[in-house]
């Protein structure tokens, strides 16, 4: 495009410059065109049949056919890790396989499968069947002997009873009972069989209620489940009569419980016990053996499976991109569009022609870029390194609330902040996090992973593991800013140590006593890089620290936010809106410097004169009284002028930035209606950057200028407070030193080995859980806040979209597709 | 705590009522229904319903597809959705959930009666039961002969015992007395759940007394309607009205003696929110009736979700996923047997 030419070229800073392209597709080489473009991955399709459902589609039966495949090849995976032969060696042998020989296959293989395994359940069945009988045979006999055993005791009782004297107690109707005449006793029936053991209870309850207790119920346990899932009971009911019988029955049935046949002579019994033990051995080899197949027949599944799922993965995306294209009135090609980057126009168009050569078509496709007014997709080449800090800056997604339906990033062309988060964001988050011990265990902690990363990178990690995998270049460059500014602030787990020479304070005596009261004295120059270790556990360590940290606070957040005001500049500039720059650059800037760019600059006088002056008295009453005489707090001549002219810079800076940008836009959108309407044809070529007032295809959108003013106005608000909350959190170190004199000099001071070993203990899991876990946690978040808020909201805009190209590559990630 | 639910109902029921609402959103949209009318065989609706939330339940089903099928996996998703609801209650939203349930185990007792009755395989009967009304031992319903031992044998245990008090009788089952069962039943059961939303109050019994009265007035149409022209007297007919709802006193006594349709219609019209739907049909028309009241439940129910804190969205969310259901099983069927025209006879749209 035209305009960039005049920059020069950096990957990062603004998006890779896209054309939207069409492509003239025949339709014998369609399909080894996409194919050949995914294995490219530089071209994104625009769905040029959005208005049509799935099923309506060119290639709707393809798809079909394709997703039928999948669940096949998800069905086999399901068996497969049932027989636990899931297949972790990725067998990639390159025998090329025809999608259509493939369904074939895959058809065979699965009725192949299913029919092995409708045998081998309908054999389980029948094992499981004469598995029970045999239970029943087994437990059903144990319950008539114990009651033969019981009742030939009873009777015995019952005679020696007789035998001996007739007790009063006795009953008296025993002996009519006894003497009852066989021929008249009714002959009980039974049913035997199993239930499951859960409904066993319920079973019998039921049983008792339906013959009004006229039941006589056995349960036996069977201790080793039957392969049948769940645990059962052998139970016998004894009954008499038919219509009890029929009642029984039906129960059994609502119940789902297995009857089975039993004698109650004995030798028939041992030989139907015989009979079922051979038959089940006999099944138990067929079993085998049927598995013994199943098994080796999913192993050969196994090899190719992989391969087969990346292929039909592959050819349903093909497919689905297919769909995209419209087709042309003769039917004989297909007609793409899409977006790809400049710099891939030759490598798309030798594609094209290897996959016209390829497929032996007559025609070739036709690459022709096409003129446009949509916004192209912002496509940022990152690499390992650079990647996590672009998701940093991705992730803000400006506008996210009013278009859910995508993340929002940089917009087309914009300044990508993730040029300077890389540097920015560990540093800023250092300042907060500044301990060299800590920082060396966060580096030691990412080399693991960098140094693994080939290892790691394959493997399935938990949730908080891969957030740190993935973020490793981004905790490398924290940890060694981190060591950087934990050397600047000389801490190391809050110890001080003298690395750059000694300190250049000493007691004035030689027993130190006065060094609390009356202060020590310089003895040497001052120490060379950082704060002097003497200042450590003095009475005036935290608020010398804490001024320190707070001064330098402010003069590296005005700093980012001058940059991004300046990166707004350097984005109008692009874009070539002089709107922008006049009317929010320019005030902002104002804005901005007259009250934080001169704090700064009175910071700095403060440090190179060592001025006494108090500086949030000159700030404050640079606001309540500006024209009051300065007295002690005066640093340098003219400064009362100085602060009046440019408390009045702001005060005139912020209805600047609030008021003429609407109206001037509303003007300008006028203006362009009204020439749209009269000379419609000399608007071709010109403005093809003004696309953030001119949004959109469809040329006229109505201008909302209440809308417009309302955004100005929170931009303007926002920009404001923005500028007065930039403090950062100083906690840590103090939070540090806690941990260290509370539980490890604490403990050192007991003198006993096992306190000290339970303080060092105490020592290393607060280091390692609070200090570099939760810390770190809230020193990110707020690195996160500031350049988020404070940074990126001067010139971020955030609206444009990914650029997600059609990608094997991709694809094959993609677990779930 | 009257009129402070609000305060304190995140504590048990922020939850679930966060879920509900996220199932609710999972809800077929006017797009789905427009793509799924226009569907040539039941494939493309498999498809197009894999790109739902149905999806997850349908892939894995192997063409050629039947209807049942389809049936059979969304209402598998309902009944997953609804034990995940349940499994995480606490009262009294459990009891609440478990009472949405127990129209279904009225129907499903009647039609475990009915079959066995006309000796149908209990299996077969078992497999048509809706999952939501199945309790432990509702096979053995087909041991039983007459009312007083289906109740002694089975019903004491399930929930539904408290309801059986009005309808135990010692005649043997027929069609007649198994339906006047039902309605009994439902009359007891509504009461009953009305009663139990106006114990938890608040949001609760304001809305769920709008949608169980809904529910009660269309029974009770519908009874007045189906019984025209059978041997069932005023007095009976009279019996089987749940005693709460809009049309109850005065409407009752009106439909008690209706003698056709359109007396049933001069009675309703009478009542403002039901003019409207009886004014859509014409007169001696009753088959899209059922779609008129069908409609008006489903916009009453898309209103409870208007208002926060209360349980009625649990129920509001249940029925409108069986209307959905109801909607693909008839957009199934048309499609099935190539009566496309027919689909929107009686798919009932929600949004």
């Amino acid at each position: 495009m035209k305009a960039s030419g005049r920059w020069p070229e950096m990957d990062l800073l603004r998006s890779e410059t896209m054309q939207l392209v069409q492509l003239i597709v025949p339709i014998e080489s369609a399909h080894r065109t996409i194919s050949y473009l995914g294995d490219l991955g530089l071209f994104q399709f625009k769905d040029l049949n959005a208005e049509k459902s799935p099923f309506q589609r060119t290639y709707a039966t393809q798809i079909k056919r394709c997703g039928e495949m999948a669940r096949k090849i998800r069905y086999f995976r399901d068996q497969m890790t049932k027989a636990g032969l899931l297949s972790s060696s990725r067998s990639s042998v390159g025998t090329n396989v025809n999608l259509d020989e493939l369904e074939v296959k895959l058809g065979e293989y699965e009725a192949e499968l299913l029919e092995m395994n409708a045998n081998s359940e309908k054999l389980q069945r029948s094992y499981n069947e004469l598995l029970e009988y045999k239970l029943v045979l087994e437990k059903a006999s144990q319950i008539f002997h114990s009651a033969e055993r019981n009742a030939a005791a009873q009777r015995r009782e019952v005679e020696a009873q007789l035998l001996g004297d007739r007790s009063i107690d006795s009953p008296l109707l025993l002996e009519q009972e006894m003497s009852t005449d066989p021929s008249k006793q009714v002959k009980l029936g039974f049913v035997s069989g199993l239930v499951a053991r859960g409904k066993s209870a319920a079973f019998e309850r039921i049983l008792f209620r339906a013959t009004r207790g006229n039941v006589f119920h056995r349960q036996v346990v069977v201790e080793e489940p039957v392969i049948d899932p769940v645990e059962k009971d052998v139970f016998v009911v004894f009954y008499s009569g038919e219509r009890a019988k029929n009642k029984i029955l039906k129960i059994c049935d609502a119940f789902g419980a297995n009857r089975y046949p039993f004698t109650d002579d004995i030798g028939k019994q041992y030989e139907a016990i015989t009979e079922v033990s051979g038959k089940l051995s006999e099944l138990k080899t067929t079993i085998d053996f049927g598995q013994l197949h199943r098994t080796n027949l999913l192993q050969s599944i196994g090899y190719e499976f992989e391969q087969w799922n990346l292929l039909v993965k592959k050819e349903k995306s093909i497919y689905h991109t297919l769909n995209m294209l419209s087709v042309d009135v003769t039917k004989k090609c297909l007609v793409g569009e899409g977006w790809c980057p400049v710099f891939a126009t030759n490598q798309i168009q030798n594609v094209l022609k290897r996959a016209t050569q390829d497929s032996n078509s007559q025609i070739g496709a036709i690459f022709q870029v096409l003129q446009t007014k949509d916004l192209p997709p912002t496509y940022f080449r990152t690499n390992k390194f650079t990647s996590a800090f672009q998701e940093i800056v991705d992730a803000y997604g400006y506008n996210n609330i009013v278009y859910a339906d995508h993340n929002r990033v940089a917009k087309y062309h914009e300044a990508n902040p993730g040029v300077y988060t890389i540097v920015t964001f560990p540093f800023l988050f250092a300042v907060m996090f500044g301990d060299w011990g800590h920082g060396i265990c966060l580096f030691l902690a990412t080399l693991y992973f960098i140094f693994r990363e080939k290892k790691l990178s394959g493997q399935k990690l938990g949730d908080i593991m891969e957030m740190a995998f993935g973020g490793r270049y981004v905790i490398l460059m924290m940890a060694l800013f981190s060591i950087y500014t934990g050397l600047i602030y000389n801490e190391f787990f809050s110890v001080p140590f003298e690395l750059f020479g000694r300190s250049a304070y000493d007691c004035r005596g030689s027993s130190c006593k006065d060094a609390a009261t009356v202060g020590l004295h310089k003895v040497r120059d001052t120490y060379p890089f950082g704060v002097d270790p003497k200042w450590h556990g003095t009475r005036s360590e935290l608020p010398f620290l804490n001024s320190l940290k707070m001064k330098m606070s402010i003069l590296l957040g005005v700093a980012q936010m001058n940059l991004g005001i300046i990166l707004g500049y350097f984005n109008a500039k692009f874009f070539r809106n002089d709107l922008n720059i006049w009317y929010q650059f320019v005030p902002q800037m104002i804005f901005l410097n007259s009250l934080f760019g001169y704090l700064s600059l009175l910071i700095i006088v403060k440090w190179c004169t060592g001025s006494q002056a108090d500086l949030y008295h000159v700030m404050i009453y640079m606001f309540l009284s500006p024209t009051d005489d300065l007295g002690e707090n005066q640093l340098f001549v003219g400064q009362k002028f100085l602060q009046i002219v440019l408390l009045l810079a702001a005060l005139v800076a912020v209805p600047w930035m609030l008021f003429p940008k609407p109206f001037l836009q509303k003007k300008q959108h006028e203006e362009r209606h009204r020439g749209q309407a009269y000379a419609p044809l000399d608007n071709t070529d010109d403005d093809s950057f003004e696309l953030e007032v001119h949004n959109g295809s469809h040329g006229h959108e109505e201008f909302e200028f209440s809308e417009v003013f309302v955004h100005q106005l929170i931009h303007t608000i926002e920009f404001v407070l923005g500028a007065v909350s930039n403090t950062a959190s100083l906690a840590h170190s103090e939070l540090s030193s806690v941990f260290y004199e509370k539980v490890l000099l604490l403990a050192w001071g007991f003198n006993n080995v096992i306190i000290l070993i339970i303080g060092i203990i105490v020592f290393i899991c607060a280091t390692v859980g609070v200090l570099l876990v939760m810390e770190t946690l809230s020193a990110f978040l707020h690195a996160l806040r500031l350049h988020w808020v404070e940074f990126q909201n001067k010139f971020y805009e955030g609206d444009g979209y990914k650029f997600s190209p059609f990608s094997f590559a991709l694809i094959a990630e993609d677990e779930e597709y | 705590m009257y009129g402070f639910e609000a305060l304190t109902f995140n504590i048990h029921g922020g939850y679930l009522e966060a879920i509900v609402r996220g199932y609710r959103s999972g809800l077929l949209t006017a797009a789905d229904y427009n793509n799924l009318c226009q569907c040539e065989t039941l494939d493309d609706i498999k498809m197009h319903l894999s790109a739902t939330e149905y999806g997850p339940y349908l892939q894995n089903e192997p063409s050629p597809l039947h209807t049942t099928t389809i049936v059979e996996k969304c209402t598998l998703k309902l009944v997953d959705e609804y034990k995940h609801m349940l499994t995480q209650a606490t009262e009294p939203l459990s009891t609440f959930l478990e009472y949405i349930t127990y129209g279904h185990m009225i129907d499903n007792v009647v039609l475990i009666v009915t079959g066995t009755l006309h000796e149908r395989d209990v299996q077969e009967l078992l497999e048509k039961c809706h999952p939501l009304g199945m309790f432990d031992s509702i096979a053995t319903l087909a041991v039983a002969q007459n009312m007083r031992e289906l109740y002694r044998l089975v019903l004491v245990d399930t929930p539904l015992a408290p309801y059986f008090s009005e309808c135990i009788t010692s005649e043997d089952l027929d069609d007649m007395n198994i339906e006047i069962m039902r309605n009994t039943l439902y009359k007891a059961y509504l009461e009953d759940f009305y009663r139990f939303c106006q114990k938890i109050g608040g949001a609760t019994a304001e809305i769920m007394s709008d949608l169980l009265s809904f529910e009660a007035d269309r029974r009770a149409v519908n009874i007045s309607i189906n019984s025209i022209g059978t041997e069932l007297t005023r007095d009976d007919r009279r019996k089987l009205y749940s005693n709460f709802g809009l049309l109850y006193p005065y409407g009752h006594e009106e439909l008690a003696v209706c003698e056709d349709i359109d007396q049933v219609r001069g009675a309703m019209e009478k009542y403002p929110p039901y003019q409207a739907i009886f004014s859509k049909l014409s007169y001696g028309e009753s088959q899209i009736l059922d779609k008129a009241f069908y409609e008006e439940e489903v916009k009453r129910l898309c209103l409870a979700f208007e208002q926060q804190f209360h349980y009625g969205v649990f129920f509001a969310y249940m029925r409108l996923r069986e209307q959905e259901i109801r909607n693909l099983m008839w957009i199934s069927e048309c499609v099935a047997q190539n009566q496309k025209s027919r689909v929107h006879d009686s798919v009932v749209f929600i949004f």
